[in-house]
This record gives C-alpha cells, structure tokens and sequence, in this order.
C-alpha cells in the first residue's frame, strides 16, 4: 500500500474564499445544486452531498463560545467541510454491497459500478457528508481525488487553497505539520485552538483532519464522546428483539393453551357473513393433523 | 445512553421502506402466529394456522418490490449479495450490517415462506403441479420442523427492520435499543388482526378467533411496555421532543390508541353467546372485529411511519 494521504484543513487561516469547492466541482465535474439565498452568513452551499465535496462553513459570533472573543471584536471563524476519510468509517462499516472501500492511499472511496443507492450509509455517516444523487442513482463524496493521486498529483481543493488552510500530503508530515501549528497559537494565546481527528479518539483518526478555533460542536462535529460507530448499536438492538420475541412466544403460547372451553349452555354465534369457497373446506380444512 | 448529538443527514428513506416494514412485520408476524397456532394449539387451530401461512407467503413477496423499487439503482439490487466491486468477486455477507443481514435472512424466510404456504395449498386440497410430492414430503413432523426454522426468521425478519435503522447515526433511531422489539411486537399484533380480518373467507378458523384474540392482547400488552421504554431511552438522550415533534405526534397518538381495543379486550366481542343470542348480535360482533382490526393495522403502520418520519425531518 502506498503511503497514507490525507488533507490538514488549518480553519484559523481560511478566509471563505470558496476556491476549493469551485476547484473540487470543476475538476471533479460536477455541477452544483441551484443556488439558493440560505440568509445563512455567507453560506449559500448550504451542505455537504453529491453535488458538494467541499463545502466551507460560515460561523457566526452567535455560534461562539467566549473563548472565540479576540480583541474588541469576536472571530468569525471558517472551515473547509470535506469527508473526514475515517479510520473506523461508519459508512464502510454499514455498505451492505461492499461499494465503499479503503483504497491504497487509506482513503475512503465509493465505487460508482457497486453502489445500488440504497442509502444506508447516509444515515450512518456521523458527519453527512455523504449524497445521493437522483442522476446517477448512486451515493457520492469526496474521492480525495482518487484519480488525481493515482497520478501523483495534489487534490484540486488543496492546489486551489490560496492561504495554504487545505494541506495535503504524507499524513504522517501533516501530523507533525499541525503539531507545531498548533503549538505556535496556543504561544500566541489562541488557548481554545485544538486539534480535531489528529489522535485516534474520534474515530480511530481521520485522515482529513482539522485545526479549530473552538470547541467540536461550534463546527458541527460530534466529540469525542458522540462519535461512535452504527455498530455499538447491534448488541442492544438486537437483544431487544430477543427478548420481544420470547416474551410474545411465551405470551402467545399462555394465550393459545389456556382459553376455555365454552361453559354448558353456552354456543358459539352463528356465523353470518357468506361463505364464499372456504379456502379449508377441501381436503384437509380445519382437520388437523 | 448519553446527550446524543448529531450532524447526520436523513437518508430519505421514505413511503417504500414504509411499506416495506409494513409487509414485513405482518409477513413476519403471520408466520409466527401460525406456528405458534399448529405447535401450542389444537387440532381446531390447524385452520387458523394454514390461514396465517396462507397470508404470510404473499405478505412477503411484496416486500422485495418495495426495497428494490427505492434503491437508486434497482437493477443492481443483486449487489447487496454479490460483491461486483474491489473485494470480489464473491458473496456479500456482513454480520455487522442489519442490512446486509436482513437481506439474506429475508431471502432464507422466503424459502420458508414458501414451503409452508405450499404445504397448506397441498393440504387444502388445491391441485398443482407437484402438489401431491409437496404434501407428502412437508408433512406431520418435517412441516413441524419447518415451521419452528422458519419462525426463527420470520421473527428475524419481522424485527431486523427496527435494529436496521438503530444501527446508524441519525438522531432518533440510533438513540435507542428498542426499534428491534418494537417493530417485532407491532408485526406480530398487526398479524393477529390481519387473521381476524381474513377470517371471514375461512369459516373453520372460528374456532381460534379468541386465542388469537387473547394473544394479540399480550402483542399489544408488550408493544405499549416498549413504547415506553422508547420514550424514556430517547428522554434520555435529549431526543424524545424530536421524536414526538409536530406533527408527528398524531402519529404516535393513533399508533398507541390502536393498542387500546386488543388490550380492552373487545377482539372478542361476541364471541361466546348465550343461545338465546340473536343473529344481530352476531353480526355487530363481527363488524367490531373487522373494525378493531382495521384499527390495528392503521395503528402498525403509524408507528413505522412515526418513527421513520420523526427522525428524517
């Protein structure tokens, strides 16, 4: 396997100037949903899905925490949203057809000729970055520009990043590039900036990870504590139907033994509606066995 | 269980996968229910369980229309075994994936399905090719043994769908354990009612309409105790407000007073009468059954929708 590739999104140098998602649309040809005014800052993307790899969030004072405050004013902080490329992928765990794969640079990617939209790993995906496409039937995401690494060359969002906040490379070199990073805020007091998906505590590590200014939450991404896989789900999920299924035996069981017998005096009512070809009146209806 | 917090986007699972936990609940149930009839009942009740297999076999086969009608790519529905992609070629069989699981537990049900819905044809004297072979081959203790196999994954079927939508990350869904039993309990009270219902057509299943009545008392009995374990789990995990949210709510309103007949007991009204009991008397009886029993149905089916819509938005 060839050495693992990932992005380091560096959002205390992102200016919103929305170059990666136009790289990302042009080189991976997609078209864009109709624009939309989302009275949302800045933002008319709106979200990650088929037709948007990249999307570059906007987030307001009102979102923050006071950590954020810097001098007299309060940041506006921008982040470069993409598929985290997860170590322990919710999306690769739950694809019934096997259509996601890790690739060789330990990415995550989806075959388009495997894929049948069913959707599953849309529910699963704890960060929706994944879309379904009406055109094409399938599910889509970022490839980490599968094609464009086979070739050796950089992801078009990161080529395009004009501030250097989209880095792409060795993920081992990033690693210790936002190491040092985020040494140089915390020395200026930036004490809220943090890493996020560097360690493995949020989902073994991604591959695509963060430099934030604020906390998880603020960006829309789960903690630490929040991420978790489908699969922590299976045990419990199905003990529940276990149970059911032996109470509603049991139950149906007590019901089925236990009637009575019609007292002396008492019939059964006559019955009224037509009988029309009683499905067990030929050989063997209500006969037992 | 913790404050979940979620980021996910809804799948749009929507009206097929709708009616495809319908079907399946009820295709699921029917099974059940009849062999619980053939194994725990009377010679009596044998009618009433060749009904219930009678109704599970058709039951089922509408439920792969349905989830192949919402993939993306229907044509391609054969990949959810076969894998056509970078692992394969080979057979698709993840235990981890309700999904995948689910897809291969549907397709073992439906060759259970089918031999029991066989047999009883055969029994019920129908001529067909190979009916006579059927009839001898399925019969007394290997159509017994079939039915107890086949019960295991009707059960599996009839529960799978609710594990299948826990085993994600949306909201909702994957903040409780309870989808599996509850599903499965709706299934089996939503098959109890669908035999009543049927009933009509096969006067000799009579003399099982009150142990299915009294049993679809305890389907309901348990379905109302998991709905409330739901909402304490979801509570729990700050998302019970989401769940029962405008205007989902009715839903769930009309998911739990469909439980209130079976439990009130009223499924068997006039079931016993005194000779003096009158035709009329009879014939209100049966009215009420058929309603109460389109009641139940309506019931089931608000509350897969209730639980698939309240998550999605």
């Amino acid at each position: 396997m060839a050495q693992a590739k990932g992005f380091f999104t560096d959002t205390s140098v992102c200016i919103g100037c929305k170059a990666c998602e136009v790289a990302c649309k042009e080189w991976n040809q997609l078209k864009g949903d109709e624009p939309h005014f989302l009275a949302d800052s800045f933002d008319n993307t709106g979200k990650l899905d088929a037709e948007n790899w990249r999307h570059v969030k906007f987030i307001e004072p009102s979102s923050l925490t006071a950590a954020t405050t810097v001098g007299d004013g309060q940041a506006w902080l921008m982040m470069s949203d993409v598929c985290k490329h997860c170590q322990h992928a919710s999306c690769l765990e739950v694809c019934p057809t096997n259509a996601i794969v890790r690739t060789e640079f330990d990415t995550v990617f989806i075959q388009q000729e495997t894929c049948n939209g069913c959707r599953n790993c849309i529910s699963a995906c704890p960060y929706g970055v994944i879309g379904f496409s009406e055109t094409t039937g399938t599910v889509h995401k970022c490839t980490l520009c599968y094609d464009r690494l086979q070739n050796d060359m950089t992801p078009a969002c990161a080529k395009a990043c004009p501030t250097q906040s989209i880095q792409f490379g060795n993920l081992t070199d990033l690693q210790a590039a936002a190491d040092k990073r985020l040494g140089q805020l915390h020395q200026v007091g930036y004490s809220n900036a943090q890493l996020y998906g560097r360690d493995n505590t949020v989902y073994g590590g991604l591959n695509a990870f963060f430099l934030l200014m604020d906390k998880p939450q603020v960006y829309g991404l789960p903690t630490g504590e929040s991420a978790a896989l489908p699969s922590r789900n299976n045990v419990g999920g199905y003990l529940g139907g276990v149970i059911t299924a032996a109470l509603a035996l049991i139950g149906g069981m007590i019901a089925i033994r236990r009637r009575r017998e019609p007292r002396a005096g008492e019939t059964r009512p006559p019955a009224v509606e037509p009988e029309t070809q009683p499905v067990g009146s030929h050989a063997g209806g209500g006969d037992g066995r | 269980m913790f404050l979940a917090v979620h980021f996910t986007q809804p799948p749009e699972w929507r009206w097929y996968i709708l009616g495809y936990f319908f079907f399946a609940g009820l295709a699921g149930g029917c099974y059940a229910l009849g062999a619980m009839l053939r194994l725990f009942g009377r010679p009596s009740d044998e009618s009433a369980a060749r009904l219930c297999f009678l109704l599970a076999f058709p039951l089922l086969l509408v439920c792969p229309i349905l989830l192949t009608i919402d993939l993306g790519q229907p044509a391609r529905f054969w990949h959810m075994m076969y894998d056509t992609g970078a692992g394969g070629p080979a057979l698709n069989f993840k235990s981890w994936s309700p999904m995948s699981l689910g897809v291969w537990g549907l397709l073992v049900f439906g060759v259970f399905a089918t031999i029991s819905f066989l047999e009883v044809v055969a029994l019920d004297g129908r001529n067909y090719p190979l009916s006579g072979v059927v009839s001898k081959v399925v019969a007394g203790g290997v159509a017994r043994l079939v039915n107890v196999v086949g019960t295991v994954f009707a059960l599996f079927v009839a529960a799978y769908t609710g594990v299948l939508l826990s085993v994600s990350n949306q909201p909702v869904w994957s903040d409780t354990y309870a989808l599996g039993g509850l599903f499965l309990a709706s299934g089996l009270s939503g098959a109890a009612a669908l035999v009543t219902l049927f009933r009509r057509w096969r006067s000799t299943a009579a003399a099982s309409e009150e142990a299915i009545a009294e049993a679809d008392g305890y389907f309901a009995l348990l379905e109302l105790a998991i709905i409330a374990v739901l909402f304490v789990t979801l509570a729990f995990a700050g998302q019970l407000v989401r769940a029962v949210s405008a205007p989902w709510f009715v839903l769930w309103i009309v998911a739990i007073l469909s439980l209130l007949p079976p439990l009130a007991g009223r499924f068997r009204s006039g079931v016993v009468v005194s000779p003096g009991g009158t035709a009329a008397l009879a014939r209100m009886g049966v009215a009420a059954n058929v309603a109460t029993a389109a009641i139940v149905l309506v019931g089931v089916l608000a509350l897969r929708a209730a639980v698939i819509w309240s998550a999605q938005g």
